[in-house]
Parts: C-alpha cells; structure tokens; sequence
C-alpha cells in the first residue's frame, strides 16, 4: 500500500512533488478536497455501533478514564468514517472520496496487526497532533489532523484508552486508489508546509468558559471546519472565511456563521442544542453527513457541552451578504406552481413547514445558502432525518428525479430560494442536469404523459 | 431440511400492526424477538411517497400494496351445499402484504367497542329473552371493557389518535359520543375539522336529536409527537387514504408510529421474504418448539423459540392454527371444535346522496373524515320488536372521490353512454355516500375451514371460507339504512338512494377488510381457541392476535380493539407468562 | 413500457467504496412481489433500508405503437368505448382521451399478464358471487372475447365487423353483452366481458394521465376532480364554493413549465 515516509529525503525531491500537485490541481481546475461526501450509512447502520457507543461501560481498574475516552471519541465523531457500510465498529475501511481518488478509513479497533492495539500514547498523540503515524508515517488530512492538533494529551491519551476497549477485528482496509505523486506519502510534506503547523488549543481568557470549551470542541474533536470552511486549491481550510459554508462534492455545508440568511443568525442557542441533540428543530433536519455527525456524535454529548457548542456557534461574526438581483418572473411563476402541487404535502403552503417534522422553508438557511447545490440535491434525490435517541423516526424527503424536469427543478428551487422573504441567487437548470447525472439518477417522465 | 436458526425468546410470525405491537413491548421488556415476515420490506419514501401515492389505478385497482391472491389466495362459497372456489380476483376484501401490513393502506378509523359488546350474549338475552339471539352462535368476550380501557389509551397515544371524548371518567363531554364507554384520557390531538358533507350531516343529526361527533381519526388534525419519540405530521387532505399508503407521515401505521423505534433495539431482528409454512410442536403436541419458514428462494428454515406468536393477519391466523393441527377445527355439522368457528364479516350499507344546490368537495377528504352517529349501533337503542340486533354507526364520511371508484349517478342512470356521462359530470362535486357501518353476528354455517380440493403454493390446503349474511344482520342493514336515509333527506340531498346490503354475500364487489373470528377468546378451551391473553388453550406458549380473536364484529371498525388486546397480550406475558413459562395463565 | 428494466429501480449507482448491502437490499426489495419465490429472505436490524434516489415510481405508457391489440382489436375497442363514453361538449370521449391506448398499455403489462390473478385449476363454473374463475389471464380474455363477439356480430350481420355498425345497434349490441344476452362461442360469457370492459374503460378515463388515458386530464377537468394535488387544508371549511386548484397529474401540469 502506501510508502513510509523515507529517511532521506531531499528538497529537491519534495520541489518535484510540489510541482506536480500543483500541476495536477491545475488540470483538474477544481477544488481538492481531502473530506467529500461519503455515502450516509442509514440505511444500512453497522450493526451494534449505535450500542458500542451507548451501552453501560462496566466498573473496573479504568473505567472512568475509558468512559472519558469514548465519550471524546464520540465528540470527535470518529465512528461515521472509521465503520464502513455493514461493518463491525471501529474496524474502518469506509472509502473517503476525494478528487484524486479513494482514501480508506483506518481499523481503530484494538486489534494488534491492523489496529492500534500495539500504539503508544505518544504514537497516537503524534498521530492526531502532528498527523504522522508510527514508522514517521505521513497520514493523509482525511484524517482532520489540522483540527485534531489541539487536542491535549490527555484527551488524546483517554480517546486511545477506550480504542483499546474496542473488541479487535482482524480487518485490514483496502489499499488507497490514488494515483501518482499522490499516492507517495512525502507528497504530504509539501501540504504540510503549506496549510500546516501543529499546535495547542488556544484559549481566549476574554470569554467565558463555556465559549473556551465550545471552541476547544468545535475546533478541535468535532472538526467543523473540515466541512462548513472553504478550501482553498490545495484543500486547506481558509481561515479568513471560517464556518461561512462549502460546497463538498455534490452538497453544501451550511454556513454556520451569524447570518440571519445563509447562518445560523435566526437560530437560537437552544436551537442549535436541539438540532445536535434529536437531530431536527424549527429550523431544520439533519440528514446525510450532517445526519450522520448528530447520530453518531453530538446526539450523545451532553447538554452542558452542546450549549457550549451553541454558545461558540453562536459568536461567529456573520458572513457577508452576497447581493442577488430578482430573479426572473418566468421562474418564479412556473416554481410557484411546482411548489403548490409537489412540496405543500409536507412543507406546507407559504413554506411553513412543519417544525421539527419537516422543515419550514421560509427563512430556512438550508434553502438560502449561495451554493444551490444542496437544495438541488434534496430536490433530485431526497434525504432521511437522522434517526436519534430520543427521535428514532427517520422521515424522509422522497426523490423527485423521476417526477420534475431539470428546468422544473430549478424552478421550484428558485422559487423557494426567493419567496416568503427569502433571497438567493437564481438556479440554472443546466446545473441540476449536471448533479442529476453526477447522482446517476433518472431522467424524469416525458411530459407529454401528463 | 431445513436449516436450524439461533434460538430466540419469542417468534412473531407476521409484521404488521399486532406484529409491530408485540415487538416493542416484548423488546422493552428485554426479550429476544424475531419477527418473520412473508413478503417485503416497505417504507414511505420508497413505496408511497408523496410524489407519487396518489395514483387510484395502481395502489387501488392493480393492488400494488396488497396480498396478492396469485401467490396467496383462499377459496370461498356462500353455504355449505356449494363448491368452494378459489377467490382469483381480490375484490370484497383487500388485505395487506408486507411489513406494516394493511396498516399501511388503512383508513385510520379508531374504535373502541361498547360496554356491552364485551358480553353480547348475556346482554341481549337478559334485555330481549333468549329468543333474540336464536340462530346465532353469539359468545361472551371473557374480559371487561374495563379491563381492556388501559390498553385503548396506549394505543391512542402510540396513534397519536384526533377527536372529541364523549365520557371522560364517567364525565359527559360535549360533543363527543355519548354511547361511548368511559376514557381514562382525551383524545391526544383535537378532532378533524369537518368538509361541507359531513357538516351537513352533522347538522342534520343534531336537528333531529341524534348525537353527532366527529369520527376518532389516526389522520392526524396536527403534528403529534408520540411516547416512542415516533413523530406525525398533520393531515394535509389528499384524499388517499384507504387502499393507499400515506406519503406525508400524517397517518398512524406501524412504519409511522412504531417500527423505526422497535428496530433500535439490538434484541430485534426483522426477516422478510420468510414465509411461515407451519408451527412445530413437541410430541405431545402440548408445546411449540417454533416455526418453520421458507424464504423466497425456496430454502426451509426452522426457528426455534420459547414463544410463538401468530401475528398475521385474521385469515392468515386460522389457516396455520388448521394446517398446525392445534385446536379442534369446527364442524357445522356437529357444531363441535374451535378453530375456524364463529368466521363473521363487517355488515355495511351506504346511503347516496345527490345535491343539485350544494359543492360538496368531496376530494378534500381523510380516512376518517366523518361526522358519525352512534344512536343506531350495539344496542345503544331499543330492539324490541324489532326482530334483529346489532345495529351500525352511520358517517357522513368522506374519505376522498378517487374518480374510478366514486364517480355516482343516481338510480335509473345507465351505467355508460352520454346520459351516464353527463350525470358523472354533474354529480362528482355534489354527491356523496353516508356509510352504515354494521355489526356482523355469527351463524353456524359461516365459518373457515381447510379446502378439500385447493392447495397453495406450498402444497398445504387453501384456506376455505364459508360465508352469507345472517338473515339478522340483513334486517339491520335495512332498519339502520332507513336511519340513514331520513338524515340524508333532512341534509337536503334532492336524491336519495339507499342500498341497504343484501344478500347473497358476493365476493366481488368491494365492501370492507374486516374478516374476524376463527381464533376467537373465550372463557374455556370447549367455546373457544384461546384464552383473554389471547393464548392457546392448547398449546400454552404459542399467542394469537388480531381480528380472529373476535367471537362476533361490533358495529366497529376492528383496528382499535385488536390493538388494544395486543397490548394487554404484550403485558400478560411480560407480567406474568415469563415468571412461569409454559404455563397457563388462565385455567382451563 | 419498453423501458429499460434497470431504469425501475431509480437508483443511483453505488460508489465504489462500501458494500451498501442496504441500498441494494431496498432496490432488491422493489423486483420481490409478495409471496413470490425469487431471492433469499432479508435481515435488518437497526433500521429499515432507504438511499437517497430510491424510489418505486410508476411506469408511464410511453408512446409508440401498440403492444398488445392487433388491427381488428384496436377497431372493435375504439368503436366500442367511444359508445360506454361518447364524446360531448363536456369532455372527450373514451378514444379521444386516450382510453384503448390505456387497455393496450394495460394488456400488454402485468394487468393482461395476470399478475394479480389466481389462474391455476382446477376450473370451474362458479356462481355469480364466486367472482372471475376463467382459466385466462386478462390479456387471453380480451382477445378470445373480441373474437367470439366479432363472431356473433358477422352472423347477425352480414358479415360486418362491429366498427361498421350503426351507433344505435352498436348500443343496442353493448346491452346485451351487459345483460349477458348475447351469446358467444367459447368460454367466456358475454357478461363477465362486458364487466371487465366497462371497469378497464373507467380506469383508463379517470386515471392518471401517465397511463395513456384522460389525456390533458380532460377527464378530471370534466367533473372537477384536481388529481394529484395534495394540500387542501386551506380549502376544508370553504363550504360551497369552489377550489381554486387546477388539475395536475403525477407528471404535472402545463403551469409547471415556464410560460
């Protein structure tokens, strides 16, 4: 599989690979993105993971450092990319796309060979601080390092104390299918010295210890950033445009900053706590990646840390307003019919919704961000609520694919973008022709057959 | 041979509401349950999402989420002289396939059986002397309204169930049905609101002293949060309710109410293409070892359990207690044995009504949408002299004008060419039909069987109903058609038509899919298939639910109690069955 | 029809990581019909399989040429229910709105197929409320009906084919197949056609358009029923008035295209 990291290593030889990925980022003239969109496991949930992460952990020599562990381990979501599809917990081998290739989760399970069941403390610490495993490995940001760099030591070493717990599945995960230079792991030498430098958290003693512990999770365990900041062309979160929202292949990530049209600028704390915690509020519902987080991870948090989430969430400085002129009347009369026959079943009329069950649209954010690329997506192939404790329902939005043309999609889209107060730009059906066939879904019926 | 499975605590064989029911009180309670189930998997935005449920042709008239009678069929006749035939067309009766079952294609409508539907039998000879039930194999439930009460509150709380209370604790409440028995609790949503029709006849009952109410609904009035974390929406009026699943999570099935819930549990399995062929039995006959199924590829299994639970539906029910050989099968002839015994129906007659002043709407419309009175059901009214009891709800429901199916003409009318057409057109928006919903009493001659002549698709004889109309229930369909008639007069209809049912019973025609008793409950092993735990009085570790529990069909739809005693079932062996298994908890 | 059996299951193609078992078990679960042998039973716990894109969406009828009617049939049935629903100022008759269309659309699909048809001996002659007990599958039915009548109404005149005759003997013809006092060669009874026929009729005029029938809706439109549309909390205490909703099928309405 991969190469370790060679002992001698010249400048000359990371300039040639540097070289190349900046040729080869250059041919693929889009963005490179370490973390995209996996497939939401759902519909097919590893068994027993929900149980691992839940069940009574029994007293013992260390327990309450192995309860710690898992609970951190549940904060840094590691189960969504460390289980693949139908697999045992912990035993990875769920496949991360990426746009040159497929770069596959690792076994945490204690397992010696393939897990970590033979890491040290220091080796796991250097592993999430400095993103090298044993043997000076360079690991791949797929693993958000970047953000797991500030947690401490000793929450590192608690999070390996638990892994160790985890019963050992003798899975060792497919090989990575990256091509040349990628596939060398010095190549990551280069990324690093580029959008890349350990460190520990930093506080801010201005604010509040709730803000501090927010931020420390936020930052660091629960990785935010790895989906909702903008990358640049290497893949790199772009500080300057922190938690504004992104496009990850065929989804966007909302913007989480204060705007009270793209962000979470109208959602209260509490809101923001009952969306983590049942995975659906006023607001919205969570599903696909984000669906899989709140399952897997912040459903099970506590409400002292979920409001401290809430609370940093909640001081980020709204993004700026992009400026969309009116969009064409055209549109907005052929979306407004779509609209009152197709989505007013759950959505209601005038987008109300129906909180917490199905999402109203007027002021919904989902709905506004600049990126159209979600609501396209919901629209063409549909979502399931993340199922969670306390809501173990998983209403869904059904598939429109075979029902609306790509110019009925827009439409609609377009319309619920810019009705009841609402302001987005305007969708071009040639971009739900070009996610239609990126899904692979069905061309709708004629519709002469109507 | 067939391959051995683990064993588990209970086997449920069937997953549609009772299935379900079972299912999550049993996991709660910590025991291991596997639910097998004959045919597929089924979920809203697969099967009847909003983009596509509303398609009268395909989910009504092509069968797209019921049995289908060429892989599961039964024969039938109308009297023991006739040879019975196999029913080749769904038609009469729609049951479901599939998990959730005909929960999925239900209308919602949630009852509760009166007082004195509990002890029929001593009821009606006390009041109208032992003549009025003669020719009639009427029995005795051997449990109390009062006994069940608790259960019909949970089951409305898991439905989340919308209407008006007519006697909370003994209290009159305004509004709501006074015949009914007492509530511990509300209704958990407010009732539906009323469209024209149903208004009409609301004001019509009143104005003639009747008493009035709206129809208890499992189509939501409001989103509605149930004690599972299960959630509902609110009804949006679609109209496609009966036949049809529900796209927007607004009507209460197992897949909206339960099963999300019970398959969190990691003591559950659900197993689907997995065909239940027979319960097995220790030697003695005394004991189920479990069941054997076969999947849809032909391969046989054998699934051990502590508990087997028959929880398919009525007809499927009887069938595997027959081809098990438990219980004695019923001889008309003699009179003598059990199962298949006491086979009864759902007595319904309509009563068409034709406006010429009035825009009726009838395409805004619920499963349940109703203003329903109760003056003529049970014996909530006085029988003598009457000749017949029993009697029938009467709704002015509208559960939606699905054009196949409900355009009307009126009497005299062809039923093609332009007179019919110009008549379809003028009556679509101003007709509709008050529903008289009538009680069906047993006789000796209707009863279920195994045929003689045809096998299934597994070699195991067909399931034979033998099935008319008592001359008594025919006689209340006309009495209670009347009633309905002079309300839909004082509505103001300009045409009237009743159609008060008559006979022979036809297996054509749609009339409703409340096929009950076979399996009935009893106060002994000699009237009866199984205990008020609905357990075997034969074999003490196997259970049956559903509809074959009843000994006779109130004037109700049978949905709500069949739920009711599933969950006192549930609670009988969680209570107590499990501190002593294997034992009866009734003595014989 | 004629559609790419795949294109059933509108599912999108699983990427290549993952063994998504359960994205293929609920498209799997789509082509099992119950009770039907074909494949090995299914696991679940956890929850129940469901993937973005998945859904059982219905077939239209396509275009094209007939599937199943031949010549003959297609002029016997297009005179025939142009008399059950004759065209007038209020709406379009049963041909014109597409009706034989549907019954072809309908023959040549598991409908003619017998799909949910109990067709196995052995046979008998039931009684009338014993329901359909002929050995044919709908399709069968169809052709050996309009042969066996095409038969009696050459014998009775002259050699015409039902097409030729006037209206009124057309009607009149109609009656006695309705009644059962036309009597046809073989098996099938003129009556239990005649009820197949007139219901097959009323499918294909009230159903949705998608099907081939009640083209444009223009049945609905006659008597005021608005299809598909899903919403009317607005309108449910709006006693006696009208609902400002247009009809829409399945696949829409002309308002949804831009205009």
């Amino acid at each position: 599989m991969s190469a370790a990291w060679p002992r001698s290593f010249t400048g000359r030889t990371i300039l040639v690979i540097a070289a190349l990925i900046l040729l080869l980022v250059l041919i693929s003239a889009g963005t490179w993105l370490w973390f995209s969109a996996n497939e939401p496991k759902f519909s097919d949930p590893p068994p027993g993971l929900l149980s691992i992460l839940t069940e009574p952990i029994p007293e013992g020599p260390n327990a309450d450092l192995i309860r710690r562990g898992r609970y951190l381990t549940i904060a840094g979501d590691c189960a969504s990319c460390h289980t693949r599809r139908g697999g045992r917990p912990f035993e990875g081998g769920l496949g991360l796309q990426t746009p040159f290739g497929i770069i596959y989760s690792a076994n945490l399970t204690s397992d010696r060979d393939n897990g970590i069941g033979a890491w040290t403390p220091e080796q796991f610490f250097n592993a999430l601080h400095n993103g090298a495993a044993p043997g000076n490995k360079r690991l791949y940001p797929a693993l958000p390092y970047p953000h797991f760099t500030i947690v401490s030591r000793a929450d590192t070493d608690a999070i390996l104390a638990y892994l160790k717990t985890v019963p050992p599945v003798h899975y060792a995960q497919p090989g990575n299918r990256l091509p040349f230079p990628v596939d060398i792991r010095a190549s990551l030498i280069a990324w690093n010295a580029l959008n890349f430098s350990p460190h520990a958290f930093q506080g801010n003693s201005a604010m509040s210890a709730q803000w501090n512990r927010g931020a420390y999770l936020v930052e660091g365990l629960e990785h935010c950033g790895a989906c909702h900041t903008p990358k640049n062309v290497l893949g790199a979160e772009l500080n300057n445009q922190a938690y504004r929202g992104a496009a990850i292949e065929n989804w966007v990530a909302p913007d989480l900053t204060g705007n009270p049209r793209t962000g979470l600028g109208r959602w209260s704390s509490n809101d923001i706590v009952q969306y983590l915690q049942t995975g659906r509020n006023a607001h919205a519902n969570a599903s696909g990646l984000m669906g899989e987080v709140v399952a897997y991870s912040t459903s099970l948090l506590s409400d002292s840390d979920l409001l401290a989430i809430a609370a940093y969430l909640k001081s980020l400085p709204a993004s700026p307003t992009l400026s969309s002129g009116a969009p064409d009347a055209a549109a907005m009369r052929a979306g407004s019919a779509i609209f009152f026959d197709a989505c007013t079943a759950c959505h209601l009329a005038g987008g109300k919704g129906q909180p917490g069950m199905f999402p109203p649209l007027q002021g919904s954010n989902v709905a506004q961000q600049d990126d159209p690329t979600g609501v396209i997506h919901l629209i063409l192939a549909g979502t399931r609520t993340a199922p969670t404790r306390s809501r173990p329902g998983f209403q869904s939005m059904p598939s429109f694919a075979w029902k609306l043309s790509d110019q009925e999609v827009a439409d609609v889209a377009t319309y619920i973008r810019n009705s009841w107060g609402n302001r987005a730009p305007p969708v071009d059906a040639r971009r739900v022709a070009k996610l239609r066939s990126k899904l692979k879904l069905t061309q709708p019926l004629a519709s002469d057959q109507r | 041979m067939a391959k051995t499975m683990p064993k588990v605590d209970v086997v449920l064989v069937g997953f549609g509401w009772t299935g379900a029911i079972l299912a999550q009180q049993l996991c709660d309670a910590g025991l291991t349950v596997v639910a097998l189930e004959r045919a597929a998997v089924r979920t809203t935005p697969l099967n009847w999402a909003t983009t596509f449920d509303q398609d009268e042709l395909r989910y009504m008239w092509r069968h797209h989420l019921f049995q289908n009678v060429r892989y599961s069929t039964l024969t039938f006749r109308n009297n023991v002289n006739q040879a019975a035939l196999p029913m080749r067309h769904l038609g009469s009766f729609l049951p479901g396939t599939g998990v959730g079952g005909a929960g999925i294609h239900w209308n919602g409508q949630i009852w509760r059986w009166l007082e004195t539907d509990f002890k029929l039998k001593s009821h009606n000879e006390t009041r109208y002397g032992k003549q009025s039930t003669a020719g009639l194999t009427l029995q005795d439930m051997p449990l109390s309204y009062g006994e069940l009460e608790p259960y019909y509150d949970l089951f409305d709380r898991i439905c989340g169930t919308s209407g008006q209370a007519g006697n909370l604790k003994g209290a009159k409440q305004a509004g709501g049905n006074p015949f009914e028995a007492e509530r511990s609790a509300p209704y958990p949503t407010p009732p539906l609101p009323m469209t024209y029709g149903p208004k009409l006849f609301e004001q019509a009952a009143a104005s003639m002293g009747l008493h009035p109410f709206p129809h208890p609904a499992g189509n939501l009035s409001q989103a509605y949060t149930n004690p599972l974390g299960m959630q509902l929406g609110k009804c949006t009026f679609c109209g496609f309710c009966e036949k049809f699943g529900c796209g927007n999570y607004s009507k209460a099935s197992p897949q909206t109410t339960l099963i999300p819930y019970i398959l969190t549990k990691p003591n559950f399995e659900l197993r689907t293409e997995a065909e239940v062929l027979k319960v097995e039995r220790t030697p003695d006959g005394r004991h189920a070892t479990g069941v054997t199924y076969i999947d849809s590829g032909g391969a046989e299994y054998f699934q051990p359990a502590e508990i087997v639970a028959l929880t398919a539906y009525q007809l499927h029910n009887v069938h595997l207690m027959l081809v098990s050989g438990i219980g004695q099968p019923y001889d008309p002839a003699t009179g003598k044995g059990v199962v298949g015994k006491n086979y009864c129906y759902q007595t319904v007659s309509s009563v068409d009504l034709f406006f010429d002043d009035k825009l009726l709407n009838p395409f805004i419309g619920a499963g349940a949408l109703a203003s329903v009175i109760d003056d003529y059901n049970g014996d909530n009214f006085d029988h003598s002299g009457l000749g017949f009891i029993g009697g029938a709800y009467i709704a002015g429901m509208v559960t939606g004008a699905r054009p196949i199916e409900m355009v009307r003409v009126p009497d005299g009318v062809p039923k093609w060419g332009l007179e019919w057409k110009r008549a379809a057109a003028k009556y679509f928006l101003r007709s509709m039909s008050l529903s008289v919903h009538g009680s069906s009493y047993p006789q000796a001659g209707n009863y279920l069987s195994l045929d003689p002549t045809y096998k299934d698709q597994f070699g195991r004889p067909m399931l034979r109903m033998t099935f008319d109309f008592p001359e008594n229930d025919l006689k209340m369909a006309s009495y209670c058609t009347d009633r309905a008639a002079e309300i839909g007069k004082k509505m103001g209809a300009s045409l009237v038509h009743p159609k008060a049912r008559k006979g022979p019973y036809d297996i054509k025609p749609y009339q409703t899919t409340h096929n009950v008793g076979g399996t009935m409950m009893g106060e002994s092993a000699n009237d009866s298939a199984v205990n008020k735990y609905s357990q075997s009085w034969d074999v003490p570790n196997l259970f049956v639910t559903g509809a074959g529990l009843y000994p006779q069909n109130p004037g109700y739809n049978p949905t709500g109690t069949l739920a009711a005693l599933a969950f006192l079932t549930a609670d009988a062996i969680k209570s107590h069955y499990i501190k002593a298994p294997g034992a009866p908890l009734v003595t014989a | 029809m004629g559609q790419d059996p795949g294109r059933r299951v509108n599912r999108r193609e699983l990427l290549t990581f993952g063994a998504a078992l359960g994205a293929a078990g609920a498209a799997e679960a789509l082509s099992v019909h119950d009770g039907m042998l074909g494949g090995p039973s299914r696991e679940y716990t956890n929850t129940l399989p469901w993937d973005d894109g998945l859904t059982d969406e219905p077939e239209g009828a396509g275009g094209g040429s007939w599937l199943y009617l031949n010549a003959g049939e297609v002029s016997f049935l297009t005179a025939a229910v142009d008399r059950l629903i004759p065209a007038d100022p209020a709406g379009p008759s049963a041909s014109e709105a597409g009706v034989v269309v549907f019954i072809d659309r309908q023959l040549a699909g598991d409908y003619g197929n017998g799909e949910h048809f109990y067709l196995e001996g052995p046979w008998q002659k039931g009684t009338d409320t014993q329901g359909y007990q002929s050995r044919f599958t709908p399709a069968q039915f169809y052709r050996h009906a309009i042969e066996a009548i095409e038969q009696a109404v050459g014998r009775s005149e002259n050699g015409k084919a039902f097409k030729d005759m006037a209206s009124e003997k057309q009607d009149a013809l109609l009656k006695q197949m309705e009644s059962g006092d036309l009597k046809l060669d073989g098996p099938i009874t003129s009556k239990s056609f005649f009820a197949m026929f007139l219901q097959n009729v009323l499918e294909g005029y009230f159903s949705d358009p998608i099907y081939g029938g009640n083209k444009d809706g223009a049945a609905w439109k006659m008597i005021g029923f608005p299809g598909a549309h899903y919403d009317y909390s607005e309108w449910v205490t709006a006693y006696n008035q009208p609902v400002p909703v247009q009809t829409v099928g399945l696949r829409g309405r002309p308002g949804w295209e831009r205009g």
